[in-house]
């Protein structure tokens, strides 16, 4: 049978999610011991007895990841239990050297939060609630690879090697309650709580929310019932969805597999399964022979976590804007149409376009450049706008170049190829490159005079009044100049030369 | 009196990673259940006014700063290892082929 329509699938089924959300902490160091984190160290430097589990290490918890775990919470409008403990969740497996991992069971440190997320549909903008069961600490495992076998999957390897460096990286759990009724937008209401998720713990700057580099992992659960029915349906757990669109494709992907199950007769199967980014598709993980029996206890060697409320209160207080209402205001500021607003989240440039424009940038300038020619410059060189050596101070300086006249738009471009390039700031690279507009009315007159010559038709025909005709001569002029004059410039002076009022 | 029996004994000998004969399965299906027993008699106390406790003494809040300390060599971290590779700590296969 030919697999369902997307259509299909929701004329007669209703998604139901659940997303967990993996967020690394950005802290100095490890959650219990004090190796560094940073990422792409070479294998095994960043290890120490107690993210080692060697015998008699003790794990002592890094202040910074409470404090950045109780300001998530806060910003996902939870609660902060007063009283909290670490849990040992025991499960052998060679990520984990402890055969345990120091997580939070029946006590997490925040807990019955809720995010708004927006999604735009056919009907206009439609908010939707998603309410947070759950946040809680734990720390992250090692990283594997997979030795033989053809395809470097754990299946038909031959052994494995374990690097260690990531094992005791801070980690925080997000967890939904159940998500109902989103219908047919269920993908790209997923899609959406990501989105906003990373742009909230960005603005609380505590973790550098890179998909790409894991540092935030997305777990979709999906499961269909029968429209109008109240019997939830049997779900699977999707892992390594690595990026905000596979995300929407893996959701919208398990609906059809269901759906096909379903229409089948058969039953879906409640198994872990892995995002497949290359095909879009899930491939069934480690199927649970039994219930998941991790025996999960409080940890004896940490003691509880019981945050003052005036601590708590504090940190409230410095919770940053909300993305939401961040991107309404800014719209609002500098009058950006819809449009354009939707290409900037698109493109991620919100960010630096606002650091642009509070360095003094006009904020519709700023927006041009990185939405522009920046932004063509990092498609070209496949990397991401802010890997660029370009910052906001030189788009800036740029921004003020072109509205002193020393550059034209034509040359401001020449100048960020050169900025791009490693030249240095505008003004290094303009003086680098001797580019400037050309200013000596003298030099600029000489053109005129000598296009007029040339084309001495057209210029007869703007003596007698027929002022259209100046852009044919205008362009000459500017290409006459190689670009460098400034087009105004021109037009005066051309529209003087042959009489016409200016 | 409670009791385990021998295939409780067999299940928890095998999430914990201990293999046992089967004289040692019998053995420690009545031995769990006179342990239980044993623990079984705090429950007779009045305990309405105490809390639940994880650790032996009443501390709360202890954390250290977000600074870091050196870390070990990858040869002295790899030091103990059975087997190591690329400056990996090498494990056995860990599953089998797909299903």
């Amino acid at each position: 049978m030919a697999l369902p329509t997307y259509d299909e699938v929701i004329a007669k089924w209703d998604p139901v999610l659940g997303l967990e959300v993996h967020v690394e902490l950005n802290t100095q160091s490890k959650m219990f011991c004090s190796c560094a984190t940073e990422f792409g160290g070479a294998p095994n430097t960043q290890t120490c007895p107690v993210c080692l589990a060697l015998p008699g290490a003790l794990p002592v918890v890094n202040e910074k990841a409470i404090e950045s775990t109780i300001l998530i919470g806060l910003a996902l409008n939870c609660k902060i239990a007063p009283y909290s403990r670490f849990a040992r969740k025991n499960y052998f497996y060679p990520d984990m050297p402890k055969n345990f991992q120091i997580s939070q069971y029946d006590e997490p440190i925040c807990f019955d939060g809720y995010v708004d997320v927006e999604i735009e549909t056919e009907e206009g903008p439609k908010q939707f609630r998603i309410e947070i069961e759950r946040v809680h600490m734990e720390e992250d495992t090692g990283k594997s690879l997979h030795v033989g076998g053809a395809t470097g999957r754990i299946h038909g390897a031959d052994y494995s090697l374990l690097d260690y460096n990531r094992a005791g990286i801070p980690l925080v759990e997000i967890v939904t309650k159940i998500v109902p009724g989103t219908g047919k937008y269920a993908p790209e209401v997923a899609k959406a709580y990501v989105a906003e998720l990373r742009d909230i713990l960005r603005g609380l700057k505590v973790s550098d929310v890179k998909m790409e580099q894991g540092s935030l992992r997305c777990d979709a659960n999906v499961s269909l019932k029968p429209i109008g029915s109240d019997v939830l349906g049997t779900r699977s757990e999707t892992k390594n969805v690595n990026s905000l669109r596979s995300v929407e494709r893996a959701i919208r992907g398990e609906m059809i597999r269901h759906a096909e199950l379903l229409n089948d007769g058969k039953k879906v199967k409640q198994e872990t399964r892995h995002f497949q980014e290359d095909t879009g598709l899930t491939r069934s993980g480690r199927s649970k022979e039994q219930a998941e029996d991790y025996r999960y206890f409080p940890d004896p060697d940490l003691v509880p976590v019981t945050p003052l409320a005036s601590w708590i209160e504090e940190l409230r207080a410095t919770l940053p804007e909300r993305p939401s209402l961040r991107r309404k205001r800014i719209k609002e500021e500098w009058n950006v149409p819809d449009k354009e607003m939707a290409a900037m989240i698109n493109a991620d440039v919100l960010d630096i376009v606002e650091a642009t424009v509070l360095l003094g940038a006009d904020p519709t300038k700023a927006r041009t450049w990185w939405l522009g020619e920046i932004s063509r410059i990092a498609n070209e060189k496949e990397l991401p706008i802010a890997d660029l050596a370009i910052t906001p101070a030189h788009v800036a300086e740029l921004v003020e170049l072109v509205a002193k006249g020393d550059l034209t738009d034509k040359l401001a471009r020449q100048v960020v190829e050169g900025v791009v390039a490693g030249e240095g700031t505008p003004s290094e690279v303009v003086a680098k490159r001797g580019i400037k507009v050309v200013n000596d009315d003298g030099a600029l007159m000489a053109a005129i005079e000598k296009v007029c010559a040339e084309q001495a038709e057209t210029a007869e025909k703007v003596r007698g009044g027929h002022l259209p005709a100046a852009g044919a001569l205008i362009g000459a002029v500017m290409k006459e100049t190689k670009g460098q004059a400034d087009a105004a410039r021109v037009r005066e002076l051309l529209l003087g030369h042959l009489g016409q009022p200016i | 009196m409670s009791s385990l029996s021998r295939d409780d004994v067999a299940k928890l000998a095998g999430l914990a990673r201990i293999e046992m004969t089967e004289a040692e399965l019998v053995e420690l299906s009545s031995q769990f259940g006179l342990i239980l027993d044993a623990v079984a008699r705090v429950q007779e106390m009045d305990l309405s006014g105490v809390k639940a406790t994880s650790h032996p003494q009443p501390l709360e809040n202890v954390a250290r700063p977000d600074v870091v300390l050196p870390s070990l060599s990858p040869e002295d971290a790899l030091s103990g290892a059975p087997a190591q590779e690329e400056s990996r700590f090498r494990v056995p296969q860990i599953l089998g082929e797909a299903e």
